[in-house]
């Protein structure tokens, strides 16, 4: 198996703000414990992908689709019909035929 | 000839001739999966009854109606449990989707009902297709029906060991790093992961949307390339779907490797290869020219940038599909939470497991203001560098071969514990789906242990007719190959492997 990389400068790439702050774009309400792993793990991975900086890509477009991909646009014309009943049947919680949150403000 | 013995494509030509009923195909494969599926868990749902009996009337009338003509239509076939499937639970093996109940089918699924095939069930996978082994399922993890002591691979790793076992004649997987190829190699089946946009992802439960591709898994390349051509085709429900023309495959009949050039990556076959696995691959490379290819070694540099490039992009992907999940619409939810971030940040962290979270955490990051550039934008020109590579060899060759994992399968338990040593078991696959390659893997031998090994073919872009055509024609002359047993007809099984891998690597490049 190849070698993993492992930065030895000991510069932490993941300190408790840059983790608050990937909780709430990610939208996980961590245990402590879960987030002490987490956060070790993500260290560990990254030093790993930190290989990639050995490549010069200076001079390199991203390459975002393999194929030539464009809009693909149509006329907004109603094919399907009220399918609410449907669309409602996996809900955790409704209410006269609408999805039911908590209180949000 | 037992049911159970038949390829897919024998028993839909005796349905068509009479000679076996719809349900006692369907009815043969239930009895497999009530017999064996206690002892492997590849299924997390089985068909209910009184459908399933439905259906079986209206295919057996529809085909002597005249209403499904396809060459597999009355045959049984097991779905992976990302792809929707209307009527029937769809879970993605998470608690997140536990009781999620699809209200339309995903168009897969659509054209093999269309082509008169049965769903008889949904296939255990890892969570959201996140892992390399069916441990990170919510609902058991598979066994290996070679060895139930080991894993059977992943994630699509109960359609696989469905088949290996017995319990389907074919299945459905999907593959977004290797999650076709890996646990077909593990579990001695054929499967095949098609060009990028071949099949549509209409209803597949996105991971990784650049990378996702649906795909067949079968008895061998024949059935596989039956499934292929009937999953296979344009979609205006999915606009990365291909608009090209899919060719026809030709005659699999007459596939022949003569005057084939087969390319082999120097660094696939080098020390992070199982040793085992590299003399079985060597082996099948000595049959193959034997049989008229002419094979080269390579080098191809990117090897070990690959895996890094795929986790930043895959996972990046994976963050922002998997943000639909919030407790609202479907799934999951805490109810306790009394406001609505808090019920967002609950659910998810109680619904889904921990190599998911693994994943959304890090692609957060790599996404987030400061790190982009540093990362995902890093990782994608590092892909137009992998690409690159990869376009060079397809000049000079028909195909590129290379095993299917490192190793074979391992022991259960024994991967969870360090991530980025499994992340390590997809080298060989990802760069694949990074490039949008068509790719099949198909058993070539067996380990010491009698773990059956998987060889790789992997083609430029559209080119699925090519592979499969090489990998028939090497079928032909690789001998039987079923669960338990790999005989080989060919005396190369008794060369010394230390001096074909010798001369191969001082002989070229």
């Amino acid at each position: 198996m190849s070698e993993i990389m492992m930065d030895d400068n000991g510069e932490k790439k993941i300190d408790d703000k840059t983790m608050d702050n990937v909780e709430i774009l990610a939208k996980l309400a961590l245990t402590g414990e879960e987030r002490y792993k987490a956060m070790a793990e993500m260290e560990k991975i990254l030093s790993y992908v930190d290989k990639l900086n050995e490549l010069d890509t200076k001079d390199v477009e991203p390459l975002v689709h393999v194929m030539p991909h464009t809009n693909v646009f149509r006329e907004d014309e109603i094919e399907n019909d009220d399918g609410a009943e449907a669309t409602l049947s996996n809900a955790p919680k409704k209410k006269e035929n609408q999805f039911m949150v908590p209180k949000t403000v | 000839m037992e049911i159970i013995g038949m390829t897919a494509l024998e028993l839909a030509e005796k349905i068509k001739n009479g000679e076996v009923t719809v349900k006692d195909a369907v009815e043969a494969y239930i009895k497999q999966i009530e017999e064996k599926d206690g002892q492997y868990n590849a299924f997390i749902t089985v068909a209910e009854k009184e459908k399933l009996e439905q259906r079986i009337a209206e295919v057996q009338q529809g085909i002597a109606d005249g209403k499904y003509r396809s060459n597999l239509a009355g045959v049984p076939i097991a779905v992976k449990d990302n792809i929707c499937t209307k009527g029937m639970k769809t879970t993605c093996a998470s608690k997140m989707l536990e009781g999620f109940v699809p209200t339309y089918d995903a168009t897969a699924v659509t054209k093999l009902e269309e082509a008169g095939m049965i769903v008889i069930g949904k296939t255990n996978m890892d969570e959201f297709a996140m892992g390399s082994t069916t441990e990170t399922s919510a609902f058991g993890v598979t066994r290996n029906p070679w060895n139930t002591d080991h894993v059977p691979g992943g994630s699509s790793g109960g359609s696989c060991a469905a088949v290996a076992a017995g319990e389907a004649p074919m299945a459905l997987g999907s593959d977004t790093g290797g999650s076709i190829r890996q646990p077909a190699s593990y579990c001695g089946v054929t499967g095949l992961k098609p060009t990028y946009g071949r099949v549509s992802r209409m209803g597949l439960i996105a991971y990784a949307s650049s990378l996702d591709q649906i795909g067949p898994v079968g008895k061998n390349v024949e059935d596989c390339a039956a499934l292929y051509q009937i999953i296979a085709g344009h979609d205006e429900k999915d606009s990365t779907s291909l608009k090209k023309t899919v060719e026809k495959i030709d005659d699999l009949a007459m596939a022949s490797l003569r005057g084939k050039t087969i390319g082999i990556p120097k660094e696939y076959i080098g020390e992070g290869t199982d040793d085992e696995v590299k003399s079985a691959i060597l082996k099948a490379v000595m049959i193959m020219e034997d049989a008229g290819a002419r094979v080269e070694f390579f080098s191809l540099k990117m090897v070990d940038y690959v895996i890094p490039a795929y986790y930043i992009i895959a996972c990046a992907e994976a963050s922002s599909n998997l943000e639909r999940f919030d407790g609202v619409k479907y799934g999951y939810r805490n109810m306790e939470a009394e406001g609505l971030h808090e019920m967002y940040k609950l659910s998810r962290a109680e619904g889904f497991g921990e190599e998911v979270k693994r994943r959304i955490l890090l692609g957060s990051f790599v996404l987030s203001a400061g790190y982009y550039d540093a990362y995902y934008i890093k990782a994608l020109k590092t892909k137009r560098l992998i690409k690159e590579e990869f376009d060079e060899a397809f000049k000079k060759y028909d195909c590129i071969l290379a095993p299917a994992a490192p190793t074979t399968a391992p022991k259960l338990g024994t991967s969870l514990s360090d991530p980025l040593q499994m992340y390590l078991s997809d080298i060989y696959t990802v760069a694949v789906n990074l490039c949008g390659f068509p790719a099949l893997s198909m058993p070539c031998g067996v380990d010491s242990k009698g773990l059956p090994i998987g060889v790789q073919f992997i083609g430029d872009l559209f080119n699925e007719n090519k592979i499969l055509n090489m990998a028939t024609a090497y079928e032909k002359v690789r001998e039987d190959f079923s669960c338990g047993k790999f005989s080989s007809k060919n005396n190369r099984d008794k060369e010394p492997v230390q001096n074909i891998l010798k001369i191969k690597q001082e002989g070229e490049v």
